[in-house]
């Protein structure tokens, strides 16, 4: 049967239906340069016509895709060019007029989430970067699919400490705003370190200007699978065999992203961009990256020998993806979210996983301290020391960081706050009272570190 | 267009599986190129590699078709381009 074998067929389909296999996400990247318009009311009509003409055709082709391959292709996102380059044509201070045509014709062509909401403010933050900055909150509160990033620190150019203050403060008044959901508009806003240019993944994905007008960019799924393979593996197997195995999974389930990012792309007549390795966990039971930890042998995730575990992980699926595809891009490495992961959630109910673990975690895999609730009344000084302390770990160490905290309104550790979805629940989780307040305040820019100095 | 497709099917054994899928696919221009069935403890299971003419019948179409058989017959039936299994296990 053209060399493909009875077994193959069938463990190809129970990947499918009982290992959670799916592509998490077909994102479609935009161009908006050419919307900009001193007049915030065209920019916004350009914004929504140029999104709902081109992105039209996503969703039924995902859905068609999806059909004909068997694969579930389970978002469909757009993301665009970091609004406030855009947003500089136009002298408005309130700029959630752009969010909101971003809201309406993402409704418009059936997608969930838009990411693009964003600044990079990393070495000094400009007029309109500023503006923008200013606008989140509201921004997040008034719409339902919009997504904001900023990216506040890099390798080469350090880290703006003013900037991190400053998202420590919109992220506090976004929880305020959105206090009748939980500060769930907390969770549709990510502060980076060394953002990357295609990311696929919401909350983060933005179309960086290095992009073509429009690309298609794919992330992988599957820690379900890579969990069923560890999980059958012998008890004494070596880590080497571990390795071997969760690397033969990662070619697998990245030969399937590089299949339907080619496919898509062909059928939406736009170049195809990247396949992103992350293994994404959702709240569906098994679908878990700490079940892979604990899978591997720790008692449970966060206690000693998961930062081992993880990085063992990550670098497999790495290593077993270079194979299945020569587009490697986004983010690709494993994420932590705690809300969207059951397994992450009972870790943290069981006081083995802790804020300090999960910023350990950070520095062998992707974003780390990602959809984390901490109480609402976190100073925000604490929350912009957590983020620097992030932030840190991804300028020396040449690599992508972000954070993704919810510091949700009036609530308390021990409380539960629920996102439904694919977002999952999450406990607050409790922070250190030791905060480097004065370090914060000191503002100024954290130097480029001298491993930067490449060239 | 003509389309390399695998089609499964897994259910509990039965008369007249294979008469009733094969029916379908004749009845929509599908021609069998190979075809493998065993029976694990009961269940049967049964992969068919087929071509599919698309100008005659579109592939959504003959993937309702399928599933409306299988619910009839009581056996899951899934119709799935040939690609996804060669990229999954072949470089």
């Amino acid at each position: 049967m053209h060399n493909i074998s009875p077994e193959e067929i069938v463990e190809t389909l129970l990947m499918i239906t009982q290992q959670n296999l799916d592509i998490r996400t077909v994102t479609l990247g935009l161009s908006l340069q050419g919307c900009a318009d001193p007049d915030i009311e065209v920019m916004a009509r350009n914004i929504y016509e140029t999104v709902t003409s081109r992105a039209e055709q996503l969703v039924p082709v995902c859905e068609a895709v999806s059909a004909e391959y068997g694969i579930p292709i389970v978002n469909r996102r757009i993301a665009v060019t970091p609004l406030a380059s855009v947003a500089a044509a136009t002298a408005a201070t309130d700029l959630t007029p752009l969010a909101a045509a971003l809201d309406r014709a993402a409704a418009e062509v059936g997608v969930d989430f838009v990411g693009g909401f964003s600044a990079l403010v990393h070495k000094g933050t400009g007029d309109a970067e500023a503006r923008l900055i200013d606008s989140i909150p509201a921004a997040l509160a008034t719409t339902e699919r919009v997504c904001a990033s900023v990216n506040v620190a890099s390798t080469r150019s350090g880290i703006n400490m003013g900037a991190v203050l400053r998202m420590a403060e919109v992220t506090a008044e976004t929880a305020r705003l959105t206090a009748d959901r939980d500060s769930f508009g907390c969770g549709k806003l990510v502060v980076f370190c060394n953002m990357v240019e295609d990311n696929p993944f919401m909350a983060g994905a933005t179309h960086g200007v290095g992009e073509p007008d429009a690309v298609v960019n794919v992330g992988i799924s599957g820690p379900g699978v890579v969990r069923a393979v560890v999980s059958s593996l012998a008890e004494n197997a070596d880590l080497t065999e571990v390795a071997e195995a969760i690397k033969a999974t990662a070619f697998k389930i990245t030969r399937v992203g590089e299949l339907i990012a080619r496919e898509a792309a062909r059928r939406l007549g736009v170049p195809m961009g990247i396949v992103d390795l992350s293994l994404a966990p959702t709240p569906a039971e098994g679908d878990s990256v700490a079940d892979i930890i604990e899978a591997i042998g720790v008692e449970r995730c966060g206690g000693p020998g998961t930062t081992t575990a993880l990085a063992l992980l990550n670098d497999a699926v790495k290593k077993g993806g270079a194979m299945g595809t020569s587009s490697i891009g986004g983010l690709s490495g494993a994420f932590i979210p705690v809300s969207e992961d059951a397994s992450m959630v009972r870790a943290v109910n069981d006081g083995a996983l802790t804020l300090e673990k999960l910023e350990a975690m950070t520095a062998v895999c992707s974003v780390g301290l990602d959809m984390i609730v901490v109480p609402g009344d976190t100073p925000v000084e604490t929350l912009a020391a957590i983020m620097a302390d992030a932030f840190s770990i991804g300028v020396i160490n040449h690599k992508t960081t972000a954070t993704r905290l919810i510091p949700a309104a009036g609530k308390q550790v021990g409380d539960v706050v629920e996102y439904g979805g694919l977002f999952g629940s999450a406990p607050v989780m409790s922070v250190n009272g030791w905060a480097g307040s004065r370090l914060i305040r000191r503002g100024g820019r954290f130097p480029a570190p001298l491993g930067s100095l490449r060239n | 267009m003509h389309t390399p497709a695998i089609l499964s099917v897994l259910g509990e054994d039965r008369v007249g599986i294979v008469a009733a899928i094969s029916r379908v696919l004749a009845d929509s221009s599908a021609n069998i190129e190979d075809i493998r069935q065993t029976i694990i403890s009961g269940i049967f299971s049964m992969t068919m590699l087929v071509t599919i003419d698309e100008e005659k019948t579109p592939f959504d179409e003959l993937q309702r078709r399928l599933t409306e058989v299988g619910e009839e017959i009581g056996t899951q039936v899934t119709l799935q381009r040939e690609d996804v299994f060669r990229f999954m296990h072949r470089i």
